[in-house]
């Protein structure tokens, strides 16, 4: 097929056209088909994306590509690499889980699966788009769907997570499009494949009198860093992400920690590092001390949450820390660690806000003090909180450790310090999530109101089952992700060695390189 | 003066006479039994001519010797202001007559408007200029003050009199400064003698009292203080109406001064465009922040949408004109759209203009609360809706005029006008229950919501083809 792409990212949406257009009245029988359908396409859709992922070919680039022509000259162009087909797997993968997730919400549940199936065509959309502007629209437009989500179901104090999360993701993304005007301007394509050819100048100039070291390129990376900052989101910059998380339903939770905030970390590896090399490298200081300091710093104000989603929302900052270091290393153990660690930490928090939704459901609070030796009434429960408590922390044997340890082997070789100061960080999340597990589950079952709790229902073991599978599955055997990024990596690492090297920062300032060109 | 002449401007005689028998029908006979026919009448008149306009012969003809310029930009302009007068007219019919405001005068003062409004996107002279700017503005004043027993619509019309007449009279004194050193009012003799490169101080003068009389027209900051209080204060209709079609001619009108008549001068303008540009959209993405009246609302968000348009002509080329055009095309669009939802809110009859009335709409009418979230996603200029590509154009044709500084300023505005079109979305779907809206289940208003929802959500595809109508506009105008 020609546009299997194309139909993997549209299922989702036109499930949702159905939805909006035949399905009529709110009674129990019109909810339960609306669940039906959502399943089906999420379904239909992951099967379909596993032809892509058997047809895919490491070595070879950007494959499943099509082409056609839209406005302004700009393409609608898909297609996937190394980079992105596993993003994509991972997407389609975990929506039907989430769909499941969700099968008990009874308000409004036909707009709920709309929402969830909407925002599954556009993340998709994210990672498969191979024009800028495409891209631009599928990262954008995710913010409608989720800023309903969290508006509509969330908690207490929803509204302003939901403005806060809509105003924050917006202002950094419109910088990216600036920035994206300009390089359509500099390069006259917007095609990412071609972008990707394209050197964009980075002879230093002055703005307001301020001298630009990396001149164009810089300019460009720090307004496309606006936007992935946030959307990782990066120390200081991420504190819409605890009042997101715990304002959104459990499913939206999901969806957030599992596929919303890797279109940051893919956003970098699309865009910053190979596009504009020159400017990564003089920045990667900035980046990798950064994220030294969200690991530190998002991992001790986990410890003193009393909330279990906003625990998790912090353990995610510092997690997406390693993704950012690793990313910004520029070695191969680093951006493989990073691609890695957002696979696993996709499911991990995916599956982690899952356990806070399947005792929020039960008790309808998320404060920890309010837990406590769960084990006694529900072990099926504690046993899988404790699989993904220590798949969170990294322990060898699951896929955090993967991630972990190839990201700080990256960071060791870039800048010895930031990987020392980093590697506290693995202390810090044994405390937090460690801690976590004990205050919640063990102990004595000595509150009333836990005395009649349930274990986990069939369904939601269902629910569990897949991600516990992988995240073991990618724990000994990480090979089944390495090997399919690692050509990619291995190129894009070509390509900015290369670039770096012509520009030779090390002993001749912008001038003298923007004279040299 | 030849047959041939005439011949150019038959819409616009065709819709003069028109304009008159009608007056004089009404007149003679039932009065205002009239109007409702009138208004469909009028309605069906200006999409036929639309239609003959926009489907006639290309190429550019001049009549008057200069005076009137038929070219694919006018016709451009006159298509969209036609349709979009031709959309308020029906939509407001209902309105009007449940509130006894259909008066026969109505549709004969909207019809001199259009005109007017045509005249000044074909204008080749200062003086078909000023008249064409003045036949609008006129009936406009008056339609302002249609609801003659409501001190607010009264006031609306007086304020926006007054203010007019300041702004004509600083146009006014532009034109003479203009033609006093360039020694013609003709665009083609003034772009002559204004030469290449900067123009001469009293030029320069001319330039910026048209220029400044033109920004009152357009609603830009820091002329906008009429906008407000005129569309607060006139009916509802009344205000779609401002919002859409004057908008369109009166920019149309400023890109045809400043290219056909300052062409040559390029750099002397952009930075008094750009500025205004600049303050519009920072202005009106601020001030709507507080307001509570869904009109007053607009109002500021029509500011900022100028200031948006602006920005294409700020950069001074032709794909700067072709971005605006289509800017202004969506614009129009949008409005209708969001003017129609506003028609249909009332309780008990009675219309209601809070936000606040707005409250868990979304439970109640949930069809129509999509398609006005569609439109207020759109007017933010949030992708995938086609208000993003009317932003994108003219960012784009700012980046590629070396003013990369006045995009972002631009997005920075729209991301803080973000805010008040998030506002109304929270209403609708997060609120607390209310039942302060009820009726308004109008057909009409209905399908022009819908219809205008949809077109933001298909547009994506390829823009309606406006994309390329908008380009050969521009062609003509800049060269």
């Amino acid at each position: 097929m020609d546009n299997l792409l194309s139909i993997i990212c549209f299922v989702p949406l036109l499930a949702a056209a159905i939805l909006a257009l035949f399905l009529r009245g709110d009674d129990a029988a019109a909810q339960k088909n609306a669940k039906w359908l959502a399943l089906i396409a999420t379904v239909v859709s992951f099967l379909l994306s596993l032809f892509v992922l058997a047809g895919f070919d490491p070595g070879a680039g950007f494959q499943f590509v099509e082409e056609g022509e839209w406005i302004l000259g700009l393409n609608y162009k898909m297609g996937v690499d190394g980079i992105s087909v596993l993003f994509v797997m991972l997407t389609t993968f975990l929506m039907p889980l989430v769909i499941i997730s969700c099968w008990q919400v009874e308000t409004r549940v036909k707009e709920y699966m709309i929402a969830f199936l909407v925002l599954e065509t556009l993340m998709l959309g994210v990672f498969m788009a191979l024009d800028m502007v495409l891209f631009y629209l599928f990262f954008e437009a995710g913010l409608i769907p989720m800023f309903l989500i969290i508006g509509i179901w969330g908690g207490a104090n929803r509204i302003y997570a939901a403005f806060k999360f809509f105003l924050y993701t917006f202002l950094g993304s419109v910088l990216m499009l600036v920035a994206m005007i300009a390089m359509f301007n500099d390069a006259g394509t917007t095609d990412i494949p071609a972008l990707l050819e394209h050197e964009f100048s980075f002879g230093t100039f002055s703005v307001l009198g301020i001298q630009v070291v990396g001149g164009l390129q810089t300019m460009l990376w720090l307004a496309f860093f606006a936007s992935f900052a946030v959307k990782m989101p990066m120390w200081p910059v991420h504190t819409w992400l605890p009042d997101a998380h715990v304002q959104a339903p459990t499913a939206g939770s999901v969806v957030l920690a599992a596929i919303l905030l890797k279109l940051g970390g893919y956003g970098f590896l699309r865009f910053s590092l190979p596009m504009f090399p020159v400017a990564s490298e003089i920045l990667a200081p900035f980046v990798l001390w950064l994220s030294a300091i969200a690991i530190v710093y998002t991992s001790l104000v986990a410890l003193a949450q009393t909330d279990m989603k906003k625990l998790i929302a912090y353990s995610s900052v510092a997690h997406m820390g390693y993704v950012t270091a690793g990313i910004f290393s520029a070695n191969q153990q680093g951006l493989d660690g990073a691609i890695f660690q957002m696979i696993s930490h996709g499911f991990i928090s995916g599956a982690l806000f899952l356990c806070v939704g399947v005792i929020y459901d039960r008790m309808h609070t998320r404060e920890i003090d309010a837990y406590g030796g769960l084990v006694n009434r529900m072990p099926a429960y504690a046993l899988i909180f404790m699989l993904f408590t220590m798949a969170n922390v990294g322990l060898p044997g699951t896929s955090g450790f993967v991630g972990e340890f190839l990201t700080l082997m990256g960071m060791f070789q870039a800048n010895t310090w930031v990987a020392a100061v980093a590697t506290t960080g693995v202390i810090l999340s044994a405390a937090y999530a460690l801690w976590l597990y004990r205050r919640v589950v063990m102990g004595a079952l000595i509150k009333e109101s836990l005395k009649t709790i349930q274990d986990l229902t069939p369904r939601e073991k269902w629910t569990f089952a897949p991600l516990a599978a992988m995240t073991i599955l990618l724990g000994v055997y990480p090979a089944l992700v390495t090997d399919r990024i690692g050509p990619a990596v291995a190129d894009l690492l070509t390509n900015y060695d290369d670039a770096v090297a012509a520009a030779d920062l090390g002993h001749a300032d912008g001038t003298a390189v923007a004279e040299a060109h | 003066m030849s047959s041939a002449d005439f011949a150019i401007l038959a819409p616009e005689i065709l819709l003069a006479v028109y304009a008159m028998l009608a007056l004089l029908g009404a007149v003679y006979t039932r009065k205002d039994g009239l109007a409702p026919a009138l208004v469909w009448i009028t309605a069906i008149l200006f999409v036929l001519v639309a239609a003959w306009i926009g489907l006639g012969g290309g190429g550019t003809d001049v009549a008057f010797n200069g005076l009137f310029i038929d070219d694919a930009f006018s016709r451009f302009g006159k298509v969209v202001v036609l349709l979009s007068a031709a959309s308020i007219l029906v939509m407001s019919q209902e309105y009007m007559a449940r509130r006894g405001l259909l008066r026969f005068e109505y549709p004969v003062l909207v019809t001199l408007a259009a005109i007017g409004m045509m005249v000044m996107v074909s204008a080749g002279d200062l003086i078909a200029l000023y008249m064409g700017l003045e036949l609008q503005s006129l009936a406009l004043y008056v339609v302002a003050a249609l609801r003659r027993d409501s001190v607010k619509s009264t006031e609306a019309g007086l304020k926006y009199f007054v203010l007019g007449a300041l702004s004509s009279g600083l146009l006014l004194y532009g034109a003479s400064l203009t033609y006093g050193f360039a020694g013609t009012t003709l665009f083609s003799g003034i772009i002559e003698a204004a030469g290449e490169g900067t123009a001469s101080l009293g030029l320069l003068f001319g330039l910026v009292f048209i220029a400044a009389g033109l920004a009152f027209k357009v609603s830009a900051a820091p002329f906008h203080m009429w906008t407000p209080d005129v569309y607060e204060g006139s009916p509802t209709p009344i205000t779609a109406f401002f919002a859409t079609a004057p908008k369109v001619a009166a920019m149309g009108l400023f890109a045809r001064v400043v290219h056909d008549a300052f062409g040559g001068v390029v750099s002397d303008w952009t930075q008094i465009v750009a500025l205004l540009s600049v303050a519009s959209m920072f202005l009106g993405a601020v001030a709507a922040i507080g307001q509570t009246d869904i009109k007053r609302l607009m109002a500021y968000s029509s500011i900022n949408h100028m200031g948006f348009a602006l920005m294409g002509l700020a950069s001074g080329t032709a794909f700067g004109v072709q971005a605006m055009l289509v800017y202004m095309a969506i614009y129009v669009t949008m409005n209708v759209g969001t003017f129609a939802f506003i028609l249909t809110m009332e309780k008990d009859g009675v219309p209601v203009v809070r936000i606040d009335a707005l409250n868990s709409y979304a439970s109640r009418e949930p069809t129509k609360a999509l398609a006005v979230l569609v439109l207020m996603f759109s007017m933010a200029g949030v992708p995938p809706l086609v208000g993003f590509f009317g932003k994108f154009y003219v960012l784009s044709a700012a980046v590629q005029a070396d003013m990369a500084w006045l995009a972002v300023l631009g997005v920075i505005a729209s991301a803080i006008a973000a805010y008040y079109y998030l506002r109304i979305v929270y209403y609708m779907y997060f609120g607390e229950p209310s039942d302060a809206l009820n009726g308004g289940r109008s057909p009409v208003l209905w399908g022009f919501l819908m219809a205008s929802a949809a077109a933001m959500v298909l547009g994506v595809v390829n823009l309606f083809g406006v994309e390329g109508a908008a380009a050969l506009a521009a062609q003509t105008l800049v060269n």
